[in-house]
């Protein structure tokens, strides 16, 4: 059994996901994790860790405060980026400004499963909370992963 | 020959782990009918409940968007890929709150 309910990350990483929210403060940011899938050995597991990120340009630019869009030729991007680092995509990261990090309808319709998504909550241009979560697969709702940061670990941020 | 499905990271894990598929198919209507057949638990992350591709799932021919093309009508044969990519989407709270912080 992996554990799928945990994600590392380093405070760099979790950092600079803050501060990319802050930066695109009122509206929303957006942008791939890059890193590992839990892995087990059948005794030990090793969670799902972020070990890069690769920020992205929010494509709603018709309603950027409250909705964010990855066009298809960045989601290949950022896969190629993950690839040259022989890691993967493991999720993605937004803001949610003014908001709570907590995942709405509308992130919860768009999502694909098995991919992390992590919420930065961006309060009057300063930074909140963050929470992670996947879609269950009935795709009626989603589970909370705790963030686990980590100092130490080793990181390879692409920003 | 067949057609040649590839299949996203995120779906892997509802394909038995497989990233291609392939099927004997003329449109990829019939494709992506054969792939939810095979595998049962993508259907409802590809389609909607009414039966339609979800909107934030993009699907091309030999690197041509079906979007530009006959959409799922695109003919295929032996031979030709589809590639499934994901766009991601999401976003906090309803339009009313937008209007409210813009």
């Amino acid at each position: 059994m992996t554990d799928t309910n945990k994600l590392w990350i380093s405070e760099e990483l979790a950092e600079a996901i803050r501060g990319h929210g802050v930066e695109t403060y009122p509206h929303e940011c957006c942008g791939a994790l890059l890193g590992r899938d839990a892995i087990s050995d059948g005794q030990e597991t090793r969670p799902r860790e972020i070990l890069g990120l690769f920020p992205l340009v929010n494509r709603r630019g018709d309603s950027p405060h409250n909705r964010f869009s990855v066009a298809p030729q960045d989601v290949l991007n950022a896969d190629k980026a993950a690839q040259a680092r022989a890691l993967e995509v493991i999720g993605w990261y937004h803001s949610h400004p003014d908001h709570p990090a907590r995942p709405s309808d509308y992130d919860r319709e768009h999502a694909w499963p098995w991919y992390s998504y992590v919420i930065v909550s961006v309060q009057i241009g300063v930074p909140q909370e963050m929470s992670s979560w996947r879609l269950n697969d009935d795709r009626a709702g989603y589970s909370g992963e705790t963030i686990e940061i980590r100092s130490g670990t080793t990181v390879k941020s692409l920003i | 020959m067949a057609v040649k499905v590839l299949i996203p990271t995120p779906l892997r894990p509802h394909a038995r782990g497989k990233s291609v598929a392939e099927f004997q198919a003329k449109t990829v209507a019939e494709a992506l009918s054969h792939l939810a057949a095979e595998f049962a638990d993508l259907k409802k992350h590809l389609f909607t409940d009414q039966g339609k591709l979800r909107s934030f799932v993009n699907v091309y021919v030999n690197g041509e968007d079906i979007r530009y093309l006959a959409q799922e009508n695109t003919p295929t044969k032996d031979g030709d890929t589809i590639n499934i990519i994901p766009s991601i989407a999401g976003g906090g709270g309803d339009a009313a709150d937008a209007r409210r912080f813009s």
